[in-house]
């Protein structure tokens, strides 16, 4: 038995590599699909080839024939299955309206790839070959599909609702009654846009699994799922199947990928359960990458009305959004509450008055439900804002950059409140532009592409930026119930010392690509002086760490690591009291240093932590009152958000003749706090730059009128490859959070709310010498051939 | 991702394969490398009953010298018609196309004679072997034949090779020095071309074929005409769609790859000029 030292380890800030990695490379990591239960069914779903229709008949004969086929049950056999409807978390307004939502559609489906029937059979063959044999009869009825559209109610697509309109969600802040409308007729300086955020799929490289086994004794159920969510599918499930939750156990084994995708209770995951319980087997299910872009949620799908108001210096006097947001077919977990989280940002990193004048309403459609991806409202927010700014500059005419310097929240105004009554911890814009704009080379390029754009030139050069914000490390929990969330945002830990003074940190954040093992082992590695490879961390599994809130919003960190710096800090508060009673003085006159307690002044009186570990477990000499063994467990509520920000600069060149865009150089420059790995920094920054590259250049989940999806696999849904994107370089400035003792913000979604905006700023620049002011998302080529052709065939089109 | 239950064989040679097709007639289907008709069989558009696997007929697989041309054989994987000495010396144009075939694990796959015979009109290799004015070597229950690239696309995946008869070899005549191009505009580097380009030139004569632009893969002879008769490049490159038939989808509509065709033909004749 190897008693473990205890040493300073410094180990926060350094580029720890990822311990994740070495299993994930090799293959030794198991996904759900990988886990081998034997005696499982394999289910398989029948989905709608209609956006909207009735079910007039449904044949299972056929398929019931088919060797290894156990059972197809419709929505209707399975009615009585549910003690709810699917769940929403989010009821953002009282009169919300939220059709009911059922695992199998019961007589008309509403959108192409809703569940029609389920398979089980004893092999995935069977189960997949009965679904050619189910015979269907629809009757096929108008498919809603675009957003203006269904606003119109023309055609209303749950009828019992009597409308498409789901709620309308407003936020006006005036300092004086009707001084936004004021600040716009007394402005210099006015522009009204619309933007169109397309719908995006989250395309997580595992697609969705499941397994569910259940007990042969007393009725418990195992639920192993690729989620981002252990603990919240816990609760909802057994809420939506009525069984007791302590029969619930569910566990996410290697999750790859989700970014807010797998932050949901999903249709299979509740067939799983019930027909697991139903035929007393494991049943599992796996989702085929079409599938995957029918029947997983997407995300975006808004439309932004947005207006600026400005004086002669181009402060910003006002702001009014008018959204529209899609909610696909249903409510699915957190659906509605989407457009909320970006309603606070549409003023970016500007300090405006108290005049903002924000709504969304948002609508039903025949399309794949929506919900959080990556981001989740922020990106929507600041690419409307920074596009906005843009916009104003070229009203102005003057440089865009020098229009945000002068509307920056100021290094002096920190902490800031904001009109929106939020607290902006603390920030420093002018600094992460200015560095953006050295790593840019911004003069350089600017001279370039003087010389480069001159008349006849079919190589543009442009540059772009955006200043962004990320509201995130959701969140506390008293924000969360003034906008009507049905949760909290605190998260747990526990933080344990084994008599070995081995470590176990056991999370409430459930990660799935994001590298907490690492970061979580280094942050109690650093607290209590034991190396990083003595910390186990536990997670991801409701029987081993009972509490928590899952991991979504850039939270893990800012909310889930504080918490285990603080339950070390409880640790060490316990074996303060037991090396004060072991060397025998009070408590206040010892120092913890590098693991080891010694008295101040006498460094020679001493006792490591390991000595009190091994202490605490032998329970022979410890003081009055004091319970054996070494832990301590926290819920951290957070006091406020976290406040990430940053610029990010890109540099693009435009082929006029074929549209293409190439992007020369990206710079991002992050401001994320403290850093506990700047390795894991980069690799979230890199990858949610690429997706937020990828909304600006490549992907949209393209539907026709009729509501079909036509890119529903990875030839025709862009997803880039590393081929695809620039090198990327990343810089950051360090503002440490006030609000935490780590003083770490989140950094998860940053990347993807700062690129989208950068990339499309970039192209129009490239292009305003032909007269370009606006161009749609994707800007795949066809779309910046055909702007440059509208452009400059001039007013006649 | 689950294909519709088939049989499978595997055949030694081409003559084992060419009975066992004729054995079992047109639910039979040859599998080369699987790239075109496992993800079609995945799909479940494609079901064939049986599948007869070419896949190991090593004898098929070979780049020779024959003396005006370079023969190759219709197993020949991609990642060898890319790297092979003896193409880069005598069809350039051929090899550097292969290397933008897919990505890695396509071209270790894929086959160039799987390429040819599935006659995709998006697909790279037959319209560049339509540009080398290359002959297929095709063998069946009577015997073999030979037909002319231009002869052999017929319709959207549909060639002269009749039910029984498998592809052996491609003929690519020596390109003797001429200037080339391939122009391959995309979304993505690993994705088919929206639009492609093949082109060769020597002095007065060129050979332009085009990728993506209608049911097969179409030979530009307008362009190829006007070159001849002294036309310039860009007078030339405006009739690159004269001889096509574009469709539109996601990423274009027919008159952006008009469009396309027309500046890419323009650049690849202007590279092959250089
Ligand atoms: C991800 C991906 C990306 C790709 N990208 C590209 C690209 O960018 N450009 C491009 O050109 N191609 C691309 N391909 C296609 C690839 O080149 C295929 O390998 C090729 O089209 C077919 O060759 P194969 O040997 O795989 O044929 P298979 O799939 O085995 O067969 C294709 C068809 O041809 C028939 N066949 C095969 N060999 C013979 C023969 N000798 N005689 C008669 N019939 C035969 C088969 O019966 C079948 O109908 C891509 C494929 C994939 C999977």
């Amino acid at each position: 038995m190897t008693i473990t030292e205890n040493k300073p380890t410094n180990i926060i800030g350094t580029r720890l590599l990822r311990r994740e990695d070495p299993p994930l490379l090799t293959g030794e990591a198991k996904f759900t699909n990988d886990l081998s239960i034997p005696g499982a069914l394999h289910l398989s779903v029948l989905r709608s080839p209609y956006a909207h229709a009735k079910i007039k008949s449904i044949n299972v004969s056929a398929a019931l024939k088919i060797a290894g086929v156990v059972a197809v049950y419709t929505g209707k056999d399975l009615q009585t299955a549910w003690a709810a409807p699917m769940p929403c978390a989010w009821p953002v307004t009282p009169d919300m309206k939220n059709p009911p939502h059922f695992p199998l559609a019961i007589d008309k489906v509403n959108y192409v790839g809703d569940g029609v029937a389920a398979v089980l059979a004893t092999n995935e063959t069977a189960s997949r070959d009965a679904l050619d044999a189910i015979d269907v009869e629809y009757e096929p009825l108008q498919a809603v599909v675009d957003l203006e559209d269904a606003l119109s109610d023309k055609n209303v697509i749950h009828k019992d609702l009597g409308t498409n309109k789901s709620y309308t969600w407003p936020l006006l802040v005036e300092e004086t009654p009707g001084c936004v409308e004021e600040a716009f007729k007394k402005a210099k300086y006015k522009i009204k846009e619309r933007y169109v955020q397309q719908r995006l799929i989250p395309m997580a490289m595992e697609p969705r699994a499941i397994a569910a086994v259940p007990q042969p004794f007393g009725g418990d159920i195992t639920l192993y799922s690729s989620t981002q969510i252990p603990h919240i599918l816990k609760v909802m499930t057994a809420l939506t199947l009525g069984i007791p939750e302590q029969q619930v156990r569910v566990v996410a084994p290697s999750v790859g990928g989700g970014f807010g995708s797998k932050l949901d209770v999903y249709a299979e995951e509740l067939l799983c359960m019930a027909l697991a319980r139903k035929h007393s087997a494991p049943v599992r299910w796996v989702e085929e990458r079409t599938e995957n872009t029918q029947a997983t949620i997407q995300g975006r799908g808004q439309i932004q009305h947005v207006e600026l108001a400005a004086d002669e210096n181009g402060k910003i006097t006002a702001v009014r959004v008018r959204i529209i947001g899609d909610m696909g077919a249903y409510l699915q977990l957190v659906t509605p509450g989407v457009p909320l989280l970006g309603a606070f940002l549409y003023a970016g990193v500007y300090d405006i008055p108290k005049a903002y004048d924000f709504s969304c309403t948002s609508v039903f459609t025949n399309l794949t439900p929506t919900d959080a991806y990556r981001g989740a409202g922020r990106p929507e927010a600041t690419y409307a804002i920074e596009m906005a700014i843009e916009a104003l500059a070229r009203e102005m005419k003057i440089d865009s950059f020098e229009l945000r310097k002068r509307n920056y929240i100021k290094k002096e105004q920190f902490p800031y409140t904001a009109f929106s009554g939020l607290t902006y911890d603390s920030g420093d814009h002018l600094l992460a532009a200015e560095k953006a704009a050295t790593m840019t080379d911004l003069a350089g390029v600017r001279a370039q592409q003087k010389k480069q754009n001159v008349p006849g030139a079919t190589k543009l050069l442009g540059v772009g930026m955006s200043s962004y914000f990320e509201m995130c490390g959701l969140a506390p929990s008293r924000v969360l119930a003034s906008l009507n969330y049905s949760a909290g945002g605190w998260e747990a830990a526990t933080v344990r010392v084994l008599p070995t003074n081995k470590v176990q940190v056991i999370t409430g954040t459930s990660p799935h690509g994001q590298g907490h093992e690492t970061s979580w082992a280094m942050i109690a590695s650093e607290k209590l002086g034991v190396a990083p490879e003595d910390v186990d961390v536990l997670h991801s599994d409701t029987a081993i760490s009972a509490l928590g809130l899952d991991t979504y919003g850039s939270r893990s960190l800012p909310v889930g690591g504080v918490a285990i710096a603080l339950a070390c800090d409880k640790v060490i508060e316990k074996a303060k009291l037991i090396a004060a009673h072991q060397l025998e003085c009070a408590a206040e006159d010892l120092q913890f240093v590098g693991g080891t307690f010694s008295v101040k002044g006498s460094p020679d009186r001493a006792l490591p932590l390991a000595a009190i570990a091994f202490g605490a477990f032998t329970a022979h000499n410890l003081p009055e009152g004091c319970e054996p063994n070494l832990e301590a467990q926290v819920s951290y509520d957070p006091p406020n958000f976290s406040w990430p920000f940053g610029t990010h600069m890109c540099v693009v060149e435009v082929d006029t003749e074929t549209g293409a865009v190439k992007i020369l150089k990206y710079i991002a420059v992050d401001d994320c706090g403290n850093q506990i790995n700047p390795l894991i920094v980069e690799g979230q920054v890199h990858g949610g730059v690429v997706q937020g590259i990828a909304q600006a250049l490549f992907e949209e989940a393209v539907y026709d009128s009729d509501g079909n999806l036509k890119s529903s696999n990875l030839s025709e849904y862009l997803v880039p490859a590393a081929s695809d994107v620039p090198a990327i370089t990343t810089g950051h400035t360090i503002t440490p959070s006030p609000t935490n003792q780590l003083g770490v913000k989140g950094v998860g979604e940053a990347g993807t709310i700062g690129a989208a905006p950068t990339v499309m700023t970039a192209i129009i620049d490239a292009l305003s010498s032909l007269g370009v002011t606006s161009m749609a998302m994707p800007a795949s080529p066809q779309t910046v051939w055909k702007t440059i052709q509208e452009a400059t065939r001039g007013g006649k089109k | 991702m689950i294909p519709a239950a088939f049989d499978y064989k595997r055949a030694s040679s081409a003559a084992e394969a060419i009975s066992l097709v004729s054995q079992y007639g047109s639910d039979a289907k040859f599998l080369a490398g699987g790239h075109s008709l496992l993800p079609l069989m995945k799909l479940r558009l494609a079901q064939p009953a049986m599948l007869i696997d070419i896949g190991r007929v090593k004898d098929l697989s070979y780049i020779k010298d024959a003396g005006n041309h370079i023969a190759i054989g219709a197993l020949t994987r991609h990642m060898d018609v890319e790297t092979s000495k003896v193409l880069h010396e005598h069809a350039p144009l051929l090899a550097h196309a292969a290397g933008h075939v897919g990505d890695a694990q396509v071209r270790h796959r894929g086959t160039i004679g799987g390429s040819i015979a599935h006659a995709d009109p998006a697909s790279d290799l037959p319209a560049t072997t339509l540009a080398l004015g290359a002959t297929y070597v095709v063998q069946g229950p009577k015997g073999q034949r030979e037909i002319a690239a231009a002869n052999f696309y017929k319709g959207f995946l549909e060639s002269d090779l009749a039910a029984d008869e498998m592809l052996i070899e491609i003929r690519v005549p020596k390109m003797q020095g001429a200037g080339w191009s391939f122009q391959k505009f995309n979304r993505r580097a690993q994705d088919w071309a929206i639009v492609g380009v093949a082109a060769w030139r020597r002095k007065g004569e060129a050979g332009v074929a085009l990728v993506n632009m209608g049911s097969t893969p179409i030979l530009a002879t307008s362009v190829a005409g006007a070159i001849a008769k002294g036309a310039s490049i860009s007078d030339a490159a405006a009739m690159a769609s004269n001889e096509a038939d574009p469709q539109s989808d996601l990423n274009a509509s027919t008159e952006y790859r008009k469009h396309l065709a027309s500046v890419l033909v323009r650049r690849a004749l202007e590279a092959a000029s250089k």
